[in-house]
């Protein structure tokens, strides 16, 4: 445990040799988020932290300090937060059973993947990754600063106690319906949902009764992940598509007391009243046609505006493979197409999902204090002919679209990938899991 | 009563006819032959173009519907797709673009399977696609042969314009990821394809020599690749690893067939062996996807189509086959992508238009706003690329077929 955390003061002390100067970012449209765009900006990183951002003739720039002056028409945005993503070659649970919460992502986490690469290509500088959704239950996801690091624990975000931050999957609808062990039906698969949740409660109330060691009930690694779960700690995110599902998925989440955020809701468009009366917070997926599942039949951008209009809370996510890091802008851009507002697709790109991970006081907006995560980009962020020039994170370049090897991943190319990049949403699935109807989304 | 019927037939027909009377009126006019026209007028008569050009000079007919929208382009023509022989639910009973039993089966036609009330098909209606190469899908050595139809349509037959368009092959990984013995690996799977390629020479030559009273046994499935072979349709090969493109070029030239290339991830890595070959290609969808360096499109690039295209080989662009969510792209987004890529907007616009419409063999009839040719146009709030702009209409035969705005 303290070699880790060594090991990662170290890298944060090595990264900060470099931030001894102050920089400033001056000439972009600036979108800071937090505040109204600024036609001709200045952004001001100190120490891997935003200083101070503001309008060119508001912002005092530091004596010292470097100046970075980018062309007209280039944009800076908060960096990307994905709220759903299996870049990093990410496993959980097995083929052994549906409810598999003692499995976390933390131990399958590749940091040299291409997909991390791809990530930082899309401008995304926070990432949720998660195991597949072939279970009730697949395992604990975690919430990854795509810093430069050698081990997973370089790059994971940290709950107050030092442990690597993140949430839980859930899933319920056709995915996780599956020869036994696994459900038939949806409500069976409530069934051994609820079984479960009333076994970690009693389990929580053992350890609150036992006054002394020998009185504690023996440990149990997937009954202290709920427990974290029912303490409001860890985040529960559900994967949901069908309206029904939605609303069973807000049932279970009631019945218990756990905080979830709904991921894909591709029929919220549906039960939007429903969920913005629920107070759930939504991660929605955009897709470039209906199908591919029974429960994908109706999904509809026009979820995007609806939900938002209700009222709604709302991010977007990758769920990269599905669709890919690099061009996730894109999805955002899709949502205003089907009539959401342009503030609150560019919210939904950073502090809405930034909320949802519990990290919005850390990143998604340029506000003095936060990380200096940021992204550059050639123009308007919603344009199909806008690209990301460079991708900063706690003040550091990750990706800089002038560096050939950054250019060839952000391009592809041949040897772009590495070897199982985008595997995430088969491992432990078996290699052809139910293909037809792809159960390992 | 008889008489009624035909009555009502006849105002039934003739309704139908004046439907394809049709004026579209563009504040931008795309006419997919490089032109653009400001305040653009199109005048459509029996569901053919009969007039286009700026509004001022054109004359809209008495009587005519006037359609009016910011930006129209032609009718995009999809260079391939397998929306109406796949489905959107994915379920057993709406997949029919594969056929698993054996890997050489040219005699599966395309009209035999296609649906063209698919909801997938509406899809690709609704997003301006008014011209679909579809059918049998990558897979199998030979899958079965092709289709060419308009997106509209309530049977086959009022659909299609080709019935059968291509053969539609594979090579390398795809020809083998089944579970089947055989073929098992790449050197199989060439060798089968050369064999039946030989027997269906073999059959063509004691066809031709034969007396009438003395021809060979019909074989339905031979028949069609002496179609193949006599270049009455092209062998469609979906391929993507350098080295299988090549195995690919190197079979075209011992059995001297159409090739058309189909995906064709690395042909960013053999411009100058596929220019040299004289080979057209149908470029996977933009953001088709990898899953590392272990699948055979890892080396996919955004920037394909641009250097494809700086060598003056011929492209298109694909919506392809997707056996997941989504189950089906959109040409409109694939090619629209490529503007961050080193396409211009008119060469993305030439890759959903006439580029395919050329390869496809319909050029007379399709791809462009030009007197003579089908009525079929797309109508667009904006910039048809941008993310934010939306379709709002489709007109096929000069009839309005789409009114969602997408």
């Amino acid at each position: 445990m303290k070699n880790w955390m060594m090991a990662a003061l170290l890298a944060m002390w090595g990264a900060s040799a470099a931030w001894a100067d102050v920089t400033a970012f001056t000439g972009a449209r600036v979108i800071p988020v937090d505040g109204a765009e600024i036609s001709d900006g200045v952004l001001i990183v100190e120490d891997g932290r935003i200083r101070a951002v503001g309008a060119r003739d508001r912002v005092r720039i530091p004596r010292g300090a470097e100046i970075v002056e980018l062309d007209a028409g280039t944009v800076i945005m908060p960096g990307i937060v994905d709220t759903h993503s299996h870049v990093g070659e990410v496993s959980g649970g097995d083929r052994s059973g549906p409810i598999q919460p003692e499995t976390r992502a933390l131990d399958s986490i590749n940091v040299r993947s291409s997909g991390i690469k791809r990530a930082l290509a899309g401008g995304i500088t926070s990432v949720n990754v998660m195991p597949g959704s072939g279970h009730l239950i697949s395992g604990q996801t975690i919430y990854l600063k795509l810093r430069a690091g050698n081990s997973v624990m370089d790059l994971a975000y940290r709950f107050e106690d030092g442990a690597p931050a993140g949430g839980l999957k859930m899933a319920n609808g056709t995915n996780s319906l599956r020869d036994a062990p696994f459900p038939g039906t949806r409500a069976k698969s409530a069934a051994l949902v609820r079984a479960t949740y009333v076994k970690a409660q009693e389990y929580q109330a053992k350890l609150e009764r036992a006054d002394e060691e020998k009185d504690r009930p023996a440990r149990d690694l997937a009954l202290e992940a709920l427990g974290e779960v029912l303490a409001g700690k860890r985040m529960v995110h559900f994967h949901s598509h069908r309206h029904d599902d939605l609303l069973t998925a807000i049932r279970l989440r009631d019945e218990f007391g756990f905080r979830m955020v709904l991921h894909h809701t591709s029929e919220g468009w549906r039960v939007a009243d429903e969920i913005a009366a629920a107070d759930v917070p939504v991660s929605l997926i955009l897709l470039d046609s209906p199908g591919g599942k029974l429960e994908t039949l109706h999904l509809e951008a026009q979820s995007a505006p609806a939900l938002e209009q209700a009222g709604a809370k709302l991010a977007f996510h990758t769920d990269d493979w599905i669709t890919d890091s690099r061009y996730f802008l894109r999805m955002a851009a899709f949502g205003i197409r089907a009539g959401m507002s342009r503030e609150a697709a560019m919210v939904a790109l950073t502090q809405a999902g930034a909320d949802m991970l519990d990290l919005g006081d850390r990143v998604g907006s340029l506000t003095p204090g936060k990380d200096a995560d940021f992204v550059i980009l050639s123009g308007d962020p919603f344009s199909v002919r806008t690209r990301v020039l460079q991708t900063w994170v706690e003040g550091v370049k990750r990706f800089d679209l002038a560096d050939p090897d950054d250019r060839l991943v952000a391009e592809g190319g041949f040897n772009a990938l590495t070897d199982d990049d985008g595997a995430g949403h088969l491992h432990g699935m078996g290699p052809h899991a139910n293909h037809s109807t792809g159960a390992w989304q | 009563m008889k008489r009624i019927l035909v009555f009502v037939f006849i105002a039934l027909a003739s309704a139908a006819a004046a439907a394809q009377d049709l004026a579209v009126r563009a504040g931008v006019l795309h006419t997919g032959t490089g032109e653009t026209i400001e305040n653009g007028a199109v005048v459509v008569r029996d569901g053919k173009i009969t007039a286009v050009g700026p509004a001022d000079r054109v004359s809209i007919p008495d009587g005519f519907e006037v359609v009016e929208a910011a930006v129209v382009t032609p009718g995009l023509v999809d260079a391939r797709s397998t929306v109406g022989m796949s489905g959107a639910m994915n379920q057993p009973h709406d997949q029919d673009q594969l056929e698993r039993s054996s890997a050489i089966q040219p005699e599966l036609r395309a009209i035999d399977a296609y649906n063209p009330r698919e909801r997938l098909v509406e899809w690709l209606r609704e997003h301006g696609i008014t011209t679909v190469h579809t059918g049998h899908g990558p897979g199998e050595i030979i899958s079965g042969q092709t289709l060419i139809a308009k997106t509209v349509g309530d049977t086959v037959d009022h659909a299609v314009i080709v019935p059968a368009f291509a053969l539609s092959a594979t090579l390398g990984d795809g020809a083998t990821g089944h579970s089947r013995p055989t073929p098992g690996n790449r050197s199989k799977a060439v060798a089968m394809l050369r064999e039946q390629l030989i027997k269906a020479r073999e059959y063509r030559q004691k066809r031709e020599r034969a007396e009438d009273d003395k021809l060979p046994d019909r074989n339905l499935s031979l028949e069609a690749l002496v179609a193949v072979l006599e270049g009455e349709m092209p062998l469609i090969v979906e391929v993507h690893r350098h080295n299988d493109i090549m195995t690919t070029l190197r079979l075209a030239e011992e059995f001297g067939f159409r090739l058309i290339l189909a995906g064709a991830a690395d042909a960013h890595l053999l411009i100058d062996e596929i220019r040299t070959a004289g080979v057209e290609v149908m470029l996977h969808p933009t953001m088709i996807r990898a899953r590392g360096s272990a699948s055979e499109t890892a080396n996919f690039s955004f920037t394909t189509a641009a250097k494809l295209i700086e060598a003056g080989i011929p492209v298109a662009m694909q919506s392809g086959y997707e056996g997941y969510v989504p189950k089906t792209r959109v040409v409109l987004f694939e090619a629209g992508l490529l503007l961050g890529y080193g396409v211009s907007f008119d060469q993305a616009l030439e890759m959903v238009t006439m580029a395919p419409a050329r390869m496809l063999g319909i050029a007379d009839r399709v791809g462009s706003i030009e007197v003579g040719k089908d009525g079929d146009l797309a109508l667009f709030d904006g910039d048809p690329f941008e993310y934010t702009s939306n379709v709002v209409g489709t007109i096929i035969d000069g009839r309005r077929v789409s009114s969602a705005r997408r």
